[in-house]
This record gives C-alpha cells, sequence and structure tokens, in this order.
C-alpha cells in the first residue's frame, strides 16, 4: 500500500478528567482519502478521541494537526470549518426539524447573506437561500432521502436517521468524516449497506474517513489501516489481517468474542 | 401548481390583511373605549410575545429580560415624543438634563429608537452570558431587568425617579399598535423561515451538534437575543403612549411574566401561537379583575382581593404547562394550505 500525504496528524494525545486517564500517549497519522478505523472493547477511550480532534475536548497533552495547520484545541465550529465534520455515537439530530432542513442548517456556514437581509427580501438572499435548498435536495437525492424530505428528522426509522446524520456531515462539505460506530444497532443485512455506503462516500465525495465501530464484519470489510485502543493506550496498528492475528488484540476482546466471528 | 399555491397564499393574505385594515378603520367609531384598549394591548402583546418566542421558543434560551428592555424602550421613546411644556410640568423635584430636554423626534422615530437603545443593552448583557453557555441566562437576565428598574427609580434627571413620566402623547392608536405588530410579524417570519432560522432551531435541539455543522452558536445566539431585545423596546415604547404614563414599578418581574404566558399559551416557536396567546393573555388578565372587586352573592359578601388576578394567572400558568405543555398551536405555524385543508376535511392535497 503505498504512502499517501498525511490529512490528519495526532501527535502524543492524552487526556484526563480528574483521576482518570482516558487516552493516554496516544498518536495517529491519517493518510489522504483512505478509510481507517479506529477500535477497542468499551471505555477504551475511542469517543474521546474523537472529542479530542474534533475540538469538544481539548487534549490534556499532545497536538492535532490537519492538513498541516494545529488545530489542538480549537473551537468545534472552528473545526468543522477547516473541513472536518463529525457524526456522533448517540444520533445527534435536529429532531424538531424536517429531513431537509437537517441538511441545510450544514450549508449554513458558507452562505455570504447575512440575518439582516432575510427581512429585506432581497432577490440575492432569496436566490442564495433557493440556492442551499437545492443543494441539499440533491445530496439527499444521492444518499436516497430525498423521498423523505419534508419528514420530521425523529420520525424517520433509526436506519435511515445514521443516513440522515451523515448526510448533515457532508452538507458541511467536509475533506475528513469521522464517524462513531455508524453500523450501531443495525442488523447484518443493514451494516452490509452501510459498508457500501461508506466506501462510495469515500469515492464520490473524495472524502478520508475514521471510523469508530464495533462490527468486526464492518471494521474488517473497509477499513484499509486499523488503530487498537485498550484503556487509553494504542495496543497495536496494522492492516485487518495483522489486526485479527495479533495476540495483544485477541486479549483484549477475550470474552467480546467480536473477532471469532468476524 | 406550486406557484399557482403561492399566488394563492399571497391573495388570501393580502385580503387577510385587508379585513384587519377593514376592521381597525371600523373599529374607533364603533366599539367603546374598553374594547379598543383591550385591542390595542392585544397587538402590543403580540409584538413582546414574538419577541420573547425569538429568544425562547425558537433559539431555546430561558431569558426572563422583558420586562427590562420594555422598560429602555418606554423611556427612551417617551423621552423623545414628550412636549417640552410637559417635561416642565414632569420635573419638578430634579431638573431634567439639558439634552434630554431639548430632545424630540417624530412617533416612529421615537419607538425605533426606543426599540434601537434596547437591542444595544441586549448586546451589552447578551455577550458576556451567552459565553457562558447560557445556562445562567435566565438568573442572569432577571437580576438585568431588576437593575434596569432600579436605575430607572434613582436617576430623577433623567427618569423623574419613582413618580415617572406622565402625560405621554397618546399617539399609539390601533393603526400604529397594528401596523408594528404587523412589522414584527413579517421580520420575524422572514428571519424563522430562512437558513438564519433552521440554524437558531438546531442550536435550541442540539447545540454540540450544531457546533459540529460549522455554526458558530454564542454568535447566533447574540443576535437572536439582541433582536429579541429590539422587539421588547419597540413593545414597552408603544405601551408607554398607549397608557400615556409609565414608572419603574411598571417594569417589575410580573409584566415580564405576562408575556412569558403569551409565549407558553400560545406554543413555544410558533409565530401564530404568540398572536393568539396574545389575544388570550389580553382578555384573561381583564376579566381576571373581576376577582379583585368585592363580590355579594345573597347575604355572602366577599371582599375583593388585591393580587387575587395575579394568584389565578399564575395558577393557570402552571395548569397549561401540566395540560397542554405545547400551548395552543404547539411548534406548528398557521397556512393557508393546512387551513384550506383542515376546510375540506383532509381531502385536498392542498
Ligand atoms: N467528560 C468526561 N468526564 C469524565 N470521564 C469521561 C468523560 N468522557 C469520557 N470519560 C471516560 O473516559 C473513558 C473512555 O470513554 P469513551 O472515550 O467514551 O470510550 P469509548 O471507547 O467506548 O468510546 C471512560 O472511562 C469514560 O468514563
Ligand atoms: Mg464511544
Amino acid at each position: 500500500m503505498a504512502d499517501r500525504p498525511v490529512i490528519l496528524d495526532a501527535a502524543n494525545l492524552t487526556m484526563r478528567f480528574g483521576g482518570v486517564t482516558a487516552v493516554s500517549d496516544f498518536s495517529m497519522a491519517i493518510q489522504e482519502n483512505r478509510i481507517v478505523g479506529l477500535i477497542g472493547p468499551n471505555g477504551a477511550g475511542k469517543t474521546t478521541s474523537f472529542n479530542m480532534i474534533t475540538g469538544y475536548y481539548r487534549p490534556t497533552e499532545g497536538k492535532v494537526s490537519f492538513l498541516g495547520n494545529d488545530i489542538t484545541g480549537m473551537a468545534p465550529y472552528k473545526v468543522c470549518r477547516m473541513g472536518i465534520a463529525r457524526t456522533f455515537q448517540n444520533i445527534r439530530l435536529f429532531k424538531n426539524e424536517t429531513v431537509l432542513q437537517n441538511v441545510m442548517i450544514g450549508s449554513q456556514r458558507r452562505q455570504k447573506s447575512r440575518w439582516w437581509q432575510a427581512p429585506l427580501n432581497l432577490p440575492s438572499f432569496n436566490k442564495e437561500e433557493r440556492e442551499v435548498r437545492e443543494k441539499a435536495m440533491e445530496l439527499l437525492e444521492r444518499v436516497d432521502l430525498h423521498k423523505v424530505a419534508d419528514e420530521r428528522s425523529e420520525s424517520l426509522p433509526y436506519g435511515q436517521q445514521r443516513r440522515l446524520e451523515i448526510a448533515r456531515a457532508l452538507a458541511t462539505e467536509p475533506r475528513f468524516l469521522l464517524l462513531d460506530e455508524p453500523a450501531a444497532g443495525m442488523n447484518p443485512e443493514e451494516s452490509h449497506v452501510l459498508m457500501g455506503f461508506i466506501r462510495r462516500l469515500r469515492d464520490e465525495f473524495n472524502l478520508t474517513i475514521l471510523l469508530i465501530e464495533h462490527d468486526m464484519k464492518v471494521v474488517m470489510g473497509v477499513c484499509e489501516h486499523i488503530w487498537v485502543l485498550d484503556y487509553g493506550k494504542l495496543i497495536a496498528q496494522g492492516n485487518p489481517k495483522e489486526i485479527q492475528g495479533n495476540p495483544k488484540v485477541i486479549e483484549a476482546y477475550l470474552g467480546e468474542e467480536y473477532l471469532a466471528d468476524a | 401548481m406550486m406557484e399557482a399555491n403561492k399566488t394563492r397564499n399571497l391573495f388570501l393574505s393580502l385580503t387577510a390583511l385587508a379585513v384587519v385594515g377593514v376592521f381597525l378603520w371600523w373599529a374607533p367609531s364603533h366599539l367603546d373605549g374598553y374594547k379598543i384598549q383591550i385591542l390595542n394591548l392585544i397587538a402590543i402583546y403580540s409584538i413582546l410575545g414574538l419577541s420573547l418566542n425569538l429568544i425562547y421558543g425558537i433559539t431555546g434560551m430561558f431569558s426572563l429580560g422583558t420586562a427590562g428592555f420594555m422598560c429602555i424602550g418606554a423611556y427612551v421613546s417617551s423621552m423623545l415624543i414628550l412636549p417640552q411644556m410637559q417635561k416642565d410640568m414632569i420635573f419638578i423635584l430634579e431638573p431634567l438634563h439639558p439634552l434630554l430636554y431639548a430632545a424630540h423626534a417624530p412617533f416612529v422615530v421615537a419607538v425605533l429608537a426606543g426599540g434601537v437603545v434596547a437591542a444595544l443593552a441586549g448586546l451589552l448583557i447578551g455577550i458576556p452570558v451567552l459565553k457562558l453557555g447560557g445556562d445562567y441566562l435566565g438568573i442572569a437576565t432577571l437580576g438585568f431587568a431588576e437593575i434596569i428598574r432600579v436605575v430607572a427609580n434613582n436617576i430623577p434627571t433623567i427618569t423623574n425617579g419613582a413618580l415617572g413620566l406622565k402625560g405621554i402623547p397618546p399617539y399609539a392608536n390601533l393603526w400604529w399598535n397594528y401596523g408594528w405588530t404587523f412589522f414584527t410579524l413579517y421580520v420575524m417570519y422572514r428571519l424563522v423561515n430562512s437558513n438564519f432560522g433552521n440554524a437558531l432551531k438546531a442550536i435550541r435541539d442540539d447545540e454540540l451538534a450544531a457546533k459540529a455543522m460549522g455554526i458558530d452558536t454564542s454568535r447566533y445566539r447574540v443576535i437572536s437575543f439582541t433582536i429579541g431585545a429590539f422587539f421588547a423596546g419597540i413593545g414597552g415604547a408603544l405601551m408607554a403612549s398607549l397608557l400615556t404614563t409609565i414608572d419603574p414599578k411598571m417594569f417589575m418581574v410580573t409584566m415580564t411574566y405576562n408575556v412569558l404566558m403569551v409565549v407558553v399559551a400560545g406554543g413555544l416557536g410558533s409565530l401564530a401561537g404568540s398572536v393568539i396567546g396574545a389575544t388570550i393573555v389580553t382578555i384573561l388578565l381583564e376579566w381576571l379583575r373581576i376577582v379583585e372587586n368585592p363580590i355579594s352573592i345573597g347575604s355572602l359578601h366577599i371582599p375583593g382581593i388585591p393580587g387575587m388576578r395575579m394568584v389565578i394567572f399564575a395558577i393557570s400558568l402552571i395548569l397549561i404547562i401540566i395540560y397542554r405543555p405545547d400551548g395552543v398551536m404547539g411548534n406548528r405555524e398557521f397556512t393557508w394550505n393546512g387551513l384550506l385543508r383542515s376546510g375540506k376535511g383532509g381531502k385536498s392535497n392542498g
């Protein structure tokens, strides 16, 4: 596998909450246009790592660089504007808004017109609003949610909510996408579809994707490189083959028969 | 199909506007002063309700500052419309500051100025408090409103202290009040239905996720709060001219409480709900005056209990929150399509 330029470089990240060290001296360099995974047992520090990268937590120690810029502890909305989008482990949709509105909100940051132009009813304002709506609709078509565009997001079935959360993240036009357990709560059939979907996203939107996942079929199926955390420490990294055969990983997962049926 | 609907809806809206116009023209010569007063109060409470609805219902910030912003709007606007002769008569204990003595402006400008100064106050308090994350907004705005009131009480060369201002010109007739109400409704409608409005609702629904969408949530909250403060100032300015006298006591927390009731009764997040809520609350507040008067049923005499009105009012608010937490409208909006659909028994697809 030929090396590609590094898009995200997390160096020696440590996160302490009072006495608890959730992540300890964790480094990972993610290459452009790859789909990579972060795995580990529950409580290993995966979501905490996401939160450090996306600005929700300022790492106690360590540094995050994105495309050569230091983004350590940058406010989450600024991180998004740098080109990093994410989903959440527990779906966090704007539940009172429609599917279309959820996606339109992702475009807000790129809109040139200002709020005070709304009451003025300027043609330029209305035109941009229309374009945002059309663009959101196009995106919904690409992820096959256009038929439910006017439904309240909360009323969608679980699988579609997950997909909408990804679509909403895409609306911010990221270069790097972080997915926190996208297959959680899906049946094998749905996870299989999801794998295809993630690959398609990478290719069609020219993305780099980092995913946290418990479903080993998904992880082993789509990831080109995997980092394994246990108790906040990196215990292994490598391609799916190397990870599956790694005794440390097997030990960490002992009792959680994920690897057995992978 | 959609274009035809648009034209039809525009036509319906203009017709509705015309009907209201005819009513406003008809009302003064056919209704007594008391009913006119109630109609005026409904308009002003609509503006105040819409103001708080933007802050609380749409953006999800629990604010108790309405009376403070109203107070600012009322004093600023009144100072600009009071004739100098009247100022001479009011400021007997302490002289009015010469700059304010000279200040004068047409009614529209005065009301706008009231809104602008209230908005500036909103910006000033909003920036530090909303940066904290907004959890303390309720307490902070309550404190702010009290401070404004205490200040108004203690700067007699500007506000005439506890004596207040009297003889404010009664410009705020039905036309002005409903004109401002429609202006407020229009501005709110445009804001709330734009993608900017979507961003505000996103902050209300899930602030963390809104940040992940690249939205500078503290900035948006400050903007929403400031716009809300502006319209509360407008409402205060109109109310001052409608009642023709103001004093600091008028802007106690009970005033904020009335407006909160408007928003909750009408439906958090629904613009039409705020107007409906304003109607309910205004009529209820008037109607409840009965309970403060002495009542005799046969040989039984119940003396009037001052303050009883507010007790019943508070209980009604609690009952609404328990039994109808979404208010009359919920967060739904009134639309011609929806209305026509229900008119046809839900068969048409509008
Ligand atoms: N905000 C926080 N405050 C205190 N402890 C936290 C916080 N966030 C995470 N942790 C702790 O950090 C550890 C790792 O959590 P997390 O990153 O969510 O694990 P996972 O790998 O399952 O995503 C857990 O022990 C968790 O309790
Ligand atoms: Mg997690």
